[in-house]
């Protein structure tokens, strides 16, 4: 090893690299699996119900099925849009 | 009752042929009554790995369609009087696999059998699903390297739904993790994932690791299965798998790099 190996920060192995991208991969794939079969229509509906009440994007309705040891989790994620009023900006200083 | 097992992997390569005639073998030298069937119509090999190619005359799909008994196509090994082989057809496309078909010779064979071990294809299609799907254990069969064991997990999602156990809501197929090709060495240097990786990225019970060995080509260059090279690393290492599989608690071996004494070195190469 030379002296400016000493400074770089130590490089990953290969089967490291592996492993990681294996675990995210892995993982992505097994919950997409085991996604209930409804799950579109689901997350569809809910979307045409929060849009009789505000204009909010078609995507902005995420739906996503968690298993966690015995549980499952149902997780409803709703982007609402921006508020068009301005903040009053406070100048206060102290 | 039979117990019916399949040697699955997803990719190719990687190993199944070479597992399921030693596997077969090894319950076999242990007085069970074992059958084993290659389920890859079109490109059959594990005749030619069990060492009884020129004794070929009938083959599964033959017995599916009622062209030969099941007995007529049945090859008796040499070697053992308990291991029967049973091929599959090199001229049939592998449609010619019915879910009823092999249903039907399935049970034919457990009446007289106390273990049935299905030698399944590459990949997930028709010969694959059938050679799961009547399944109580599978032995998914990978390599520590990164295409093998996300195709392993594929496989996995595939027997947890589309094999008879799920359908009819029974208990489902006991899976096993058998690491083939795996090199120490390598693993050491940081080149190859260990076996505690893949066994933590498929949370699957470890059946067993089968270091990467010479042994194995040169069992398949002569139709022996490697398991009958008692001397060698990757022969040992199925019995111990065959014994683990029956209920043995038996430690993992060859997850170290072997140390080469200077005898060893001079004599063996």
């Amino acid at each position: 090893m030379g002296l400016l190996d000493f400074f770089r920060s130590p490089r990953q192995t290969s089967a490291a690299v592996a492993r990681e991208r294996l675990q995210i991969l892995v993982s992505h794939e097994r919950s997409e699996r085991n996604k209930p079969s409804y799950l579109p229509m689901l997350q569809e509906d809910i979307l045409a119900v929060i849009r009789k009440y505000v204009a909010v994007d078609p995507d902005a309705v995420t739906v996503t099925m968690e298993k966690q040891h015995n549980r499952e989790i149902l997780e409803l994620n709703v982007v609402l849009p921006e508020r068009t009023v301005k903040r009053r900006r406070s100048y206060a200083r102290t | 009752m039979a117990r019916i097992i399949v040697v699955t992997s997803g990719k190719g390569g990687v190993g199944k042929t070479t597992t399921g005639a030693a596997f077969a073998m090894g319950l076999a030298l242990r007085g069970n009554r074992t059958a084993v069937i290659d389920f890859d119509v079109g490109l059959r090999n594990l005749d030619l790995v069990m060492g009884c190619e020129r004794r070929v005359v009938y083959d599964f799909v033959n017995v599916i369609n009622g062209e030969a008994k099941l007995n007529q196509a049945l090859i008796r090994d040499k070697r053992c009087q308990d291991l029967y082989v049973l091929p599959a057809s090199q001229t049939r496309d592998k449609e010619a696999l019915t879910k009823e078909g092999v249903g039907r010779i399935l049970d034919e064979l457990a009446e007289s059998f106390d273990y049935i071990v299905c030698d399944s294809p590459a990949g997930i299609e028709r010969g694959a699903t059938m050679a799961m799907y009547y399944a109580d254990d599978a032995v998914v069969v990978t390599n520590p390297e990164v295409s093998s064991v996300r195709d392993s997990d594929r496989m996995l999602g595939i027997l947890a739904s589309k094999s008879r156990r799920a359908e009819q809501d029974a208990e489902p197929i006991k899976e096993y993790l058998l690491l083939t090709r795996y090199s120490p060495q390598r693993v050491k240097v940081g080149e190859m994932l260990s076996v505690d990786d893949v066994q933590e990225i498929l949370s699957l019970h470890l059946l067993g690791v089968i270091p990467e060995s010479m042994a194995v080509l040169n069992a398949s260059n002569r139709g022996v299965p490697v398991i009958l090279d008692e001397e060698s690393d990757a022969g040992q290492a199925y019995a111990d798998v065959v014994a683990r599989y029956l209920g043995e608690d038996l430690p993992h071996r060859f997850l170290e790099e072997q140390k080469k004494g200077l005898l060893s070195r001079l004599f063996r190469g």
